[in-house]
């Protein structure tokens, strides 16, 4: 993957070319502002402990904004990006040149961002998902709101293998999640109902325990009321208003309720998907929908990985498989699954009835869970590498566990407990249906294919079918 | 090693290299545990330290053959397999499509005894495709091989 991502040294860089646009002007004034909140709050800090001369805090604060200013102003002057050749390239750095080239074919998704303050003067960030990148998805920080719609869409026209000026292809609207739904889904999330459980105990002690004792218990409230917050806050704040949309670009997702979210994931980059049926959620007949995306997951934080990696917050179990099955080309209810053998119920006393896999021809599946209900599908052009592995208490049991080997994110194959022999031989079979299942898998360039229909054998030639699965 | 492969086992020579550095671990351990009990319960430090002594190395003399036997590699047509694992067994296929880069690795240690690691990465960090103690001219035979055939293979994630 060395080749997605290049830097290149100074002297082996050729000059920024002139078409190359800058960012928003405003965004060493959007990145001040940071600056000046970090301040204000370390500044704030130092003038309670020790109130001094309140006029000196103040004017440090500001200095330093300034500074800040305009070392963001420099850093932005000289930050350019713009087509070169069939990567996009960011040029940046004052003293050290950086030349940073995103590779279309390894495109894995695209997001438009637009953070509260973003929102109010206009201006959004737009993110490219290269797989392996690490940290280097290269967002582009912060471009106005039409350039960052245009540029996604000629991101993703040349990730397709089609012309550049193709316009935004259309849409159809596949689910939307009503305000109803999602209000009660996050009030029927574990975290929600034990951060009231908690408030409840705390509740109830501070009517048992007399006088003074109860400002301490009061403090004790806290963690009850951060779990219930922070449910809140992910489930219902941040995937308010969400469409998910199908169109010939991939899926595309719309939620935020102050920050707002658009991604684009093109055709072919689902490595896999998760669907969670939690407990109080199968009252109602819910369940939610994750994907791993290549580099999506280099988000270090499992917040942030939760966060991208959402196809569904809360659906109708009907709708979510009806999606999975679009997303996977595959029908996974369909799938005759195999049952653990009973000795497993050493292991999972609770859910051995639950451990469960099966295959077709295209996916894999595997199901487990009891409280939380989790069904999680895997392709098998997206199948890595295949483990086997068992330990001192499973060789006493005859047992062994299989994990089918994905990109790094929420979903996880993993088949606990089964036979070795059917292990071994499911390991060795799984990792020839991946080597097959590639070369019929959705090309890289996923428009390039139908463009060769068209105009047969008129491709431009730097982006001929047979590259793409170089 | 399971059974009905044809495994390559890795060099003896890892067994040496694993008790040289057990060997200068209890050096540095065993005798700061002894001073370090000396001071809480005097003499019978000597024989805790003794103890844990004897029993590391009996341990270890069984277990370390042990470990050096369970490896085995196996490169077929279109995958590697790679088994290890004495208590906690493991098997892992990789199909060589499915290669993102491959890394040869040699410690000092390693390199007087002229040994390397060759490990093949995937887009999956999960992937446990790592073999030790291979002379170090089968391990660049090996990461030429596996480079290869990553490429004549290769598929997009």
């Amino acid at each position: 993957m060395s080749q997605t991502v290049n830097d290149e040294t100074a002297e082996r860089r050729t000059s920024t070319p002139e078409h190359f646009k800058r960012l928003h002007p405003l965004t060493p004034l959007l990145r001040g502002w940071a600056y000046l909140a970090g301040v204000i709050v370390i500044m704030g800090q130092n003038a309670l402990r020790d109130p001094g001369p309140v006029g000196l805090y103040l004017g440090l604060g500001l200095g330093f904004a300034v500074l800040a200013t305009i070392a963001g102003a420099v850093s932005w002057w000289f930050t350019r990006y713009g087509f070169d050749g069939d990567a996009l390239r960011i040029d940046s750095g004052v003293l050290m040149r950086r030349s940073r080239r995103v590779r279309m074919d390894r495109l894995q998704a695209v997001d438009v961002n637009r953070p509260l303050v973003g929102r109010l003067l206009g201006v959004s960030e737009l993110r490219m998902e290269v797989a392996g990148g690490g940290k280097s998805e290269a967002p582009l920080r912060y471009l106005s709101g039409d350039d960052a719609v245009r540029l996604r869409a000629e991101l993703l026209a040349r990730a397709a293998g089609i012309d550049a000026d193709t316009p935004e292809a259309p849409e159809r609207v596949v689910h939307q999640v009503n305000l109803d739904r999602l209000a009660w889904s996050t009030v029927l999330s574990g975290g929600f109902v034990f951060g009231v459980l908690l408030l409840l105990l705390v509740a109830g002690a501070m009517v048992v325990v007399p006088g003074p004792a109860r400002i301490g218990i009061l403090t004790s409230m806290l963690p009850g009321l951060l779990a219930a917050g922070y449910v809140v806050w992910t489930q219902l704040g941040r995937n308010f208003g969400f469409v998910l949309a199908e169109s010939p670009d991939g899926f595309r997702i719309r939620k935020g309720l102050l920050d707002t979210q658009h991604q684009t994931v093109p055709p072919g980059r689902v490595q896999g998907v998760l669907i969670r049926e939690p407990l109080l959620w199968r009252l109602r007949g819910w369940a939610e929908v994750h994907v791993d995306v290549a580099g999506y997951a280099s988000n270090t934080s499992s917040d942030a990985t939760n966060r991208t990696s959402t196809l569904l917050p809360v659906a109708p179990r009907e709708d979510a498989m009806t999606i999975t099955r679009q997303v996977v080309q595959a029908d996974p209810v369909a799938v005759v699954l195999h049952s653990a053998p009973k000795t497993a119920r050493w292991f999972r006393p609770i859910q051995w009835r639950r451990l469960a896999y099966g295959t077709d021809d295209r996916v894999v599946v595997v199901r487990d869970g009891r409280f939380t209900r989790r069904l999680t599908v895997v392709p098998h052009a997206k199948t890595q590498s295949v483990r086997v592995t068992q330990g001192p208490l499973q060789r006493a049991l005859n047992l062994a566990t299989i994990h089918v080997d994905t990109t790094p994110g929420p979903v996880n194959a993993i088949i606990r407990h089964r036979r070795p022999d059917d292990a071994r031989r499911f390991a060795e079979e799984q990792a020839e249906r991946a080597r097959l299942a590639r070369k019929t898998d959705v090309p890289e360039q996923w428009m390039a294919a139908h463009l060769q229909d068209v105009v047969e054998g008129d491709h431009d030639g730097d982006a001929p079918p047979s590259a793409s699965n170089e | 090693m399971p059974p009905g492969e044809s495994w390559q086992p890795v060099s003896r020579k890892l067994v040496t290299v694993r008790f040289i550095v057990l060997a200068s671990t209890l050096v540095l351990v065993v005798p700061a545990l002894a001073i370090g009990l000396w001071f809480v319960m005097g003499g019978w430090a000597l024989v805790i330290a003794l103890g844990v002594l004897v029993t590391s190395v009996a341990w270890a003399g069984w277990l370390i053959p042990r470990i050096w036997r369970s490896w085995g590699y196996s490169e077929r047509q279109d995958d590697l397999l790679v088994t290890h694992g004495v208590m906690f067994r493991k098997l892992t296929v990789v199909p060589y499509g499915r290669m993102q880069f491959v890394d040869v690795n040699s410690g000092p240690l390693d390199r007087k005894f002229g040994l390397a690691t060759v490990q093949l990465h995937t887009a999956s960090p999960a992937t446990d495709a790592r073999i030790p103690g291979l002379p170090a001219d089968e391990a660049a035979r090996l990461r030429d091989r596996l480079s290869a055939l990553g490429e004549a293979k290769a598929a997009g994630l």
